[in-house]
């Protein structure tokens, strides 16, 4: 936001680039939100089991990843201003024991406005895509 | 198998969901998120899925098989300390494609009277 004399002006406009920040998975962030979530899912956490079911080592639960993509949002404008948010799992962030995976997040403005914007969000893990059709819709204050 | 009956039906649950301050700064740390006072955006995940899991494991639903396709939240206000949420779960479709079984389930959120957030999760059950 720029703010001029007292009075607001908007800078968000459609098609705008909003700059990436980049977000650390780790295993034991994993087990932090397993237990801030509930979801004591075994894939999320135990790599015996994990690849037991086929999966290449312990996975990222889909809602930590969208979490991240949700501070992403919040950070335009605070956590309350986030109106909506979605996302689609398309591949899962693999996160091998003692590695920080590097979970990078940008924007790009769809709809610009003084009061109300959405975004488009991009999160890349190792330069692939993990969740596909990610927006948020953003009251400005 | 998913019992038929049940698409477009409303389940509401029994019990309100306390909501704690502790719950919100154990949810903001695991997350990273900073602002302690509201819950973030995709908090609510935490009473709606629970209680989609209760409905659809009753419901003949294998939860084992269960991955999470995607997920949107209409948040209406943040969700705070001291709500008492009531969720309701409406199973908005389900269909077969390629063998997997596709369910879609909305969550409410209630404070008394007050729709807090709406949420839509599409969970896909593996062959």
């Amino acid at each position: 936001m720029v703010h001029i004399g007292g009075s607001r002006m908007s800078n968000f406009e459609s098609g705008q680039e909003i700059a990436p920040q980049t977000f650390i998975i780790n295993r034991e962030l994993l087990v932090g939100y397993a237990n801030a979530s509930g979801d004591q899912n075994p894939i999320h956490q135990d790599e015996e089991f994990a690849k037991s079911v086929g999966l290449e080592n312990v996975i990222a639960h889909g809602m930590f990843t969208m979490a991240l993509a949700g501070r992403f949002a919040s950070s335009i404008a605070g956590s309350a201003a986030v109106k909506e948010l979605s996302a689609r799992f398309v591949k899962p962030v693999v996160v091998p024991a003692d590695a920080d995976v590097e979970l990078i997040v940008s924007g790009r403005v769809l709809e610009g406005g003084a009061d109300l914007i959405k975004i488009e969000i991009t999160a890349t893990c190792n330069d692939v895509k993990v969740l596909g059709m990610a927006k948020a819709v953003i009251a400005l204050p | 198998m998913l019992n038929p009956d049940i698409v477009g039906r409303t389940f509401t649950g029994a019990t309100a969901f306390a909501v704690t301050q502790e719950s919100i700064t154990e949810f903001c740390q695991a997350i990273g998120e900073p602002n302690f006072e509201i819950a973030p955006p995709t908090y609510s995940i935490k009473i709606s899925l629970a209680e989609s899991e209760a409905l659809l494991k009753e419901s003949g639903l294998d939860w084992t098989r269960v991955v999470h396709g995607d997920q949107r939240f209409e948040i209406h206000r943040p969700v705070i300390a001291g709500d008492q949420l009531i969720c309701s779960s409406t199973i908005e479709n389900a269909r077969v494609v390629a063998g997997n079984e596709i369910v879609t389930v909305r969550s409410d959120l209630h404070n008394q009277s007050e729709l807090v957030a709406s949420s839509w999760s599409t969970l896909v059950v593996r062959a």
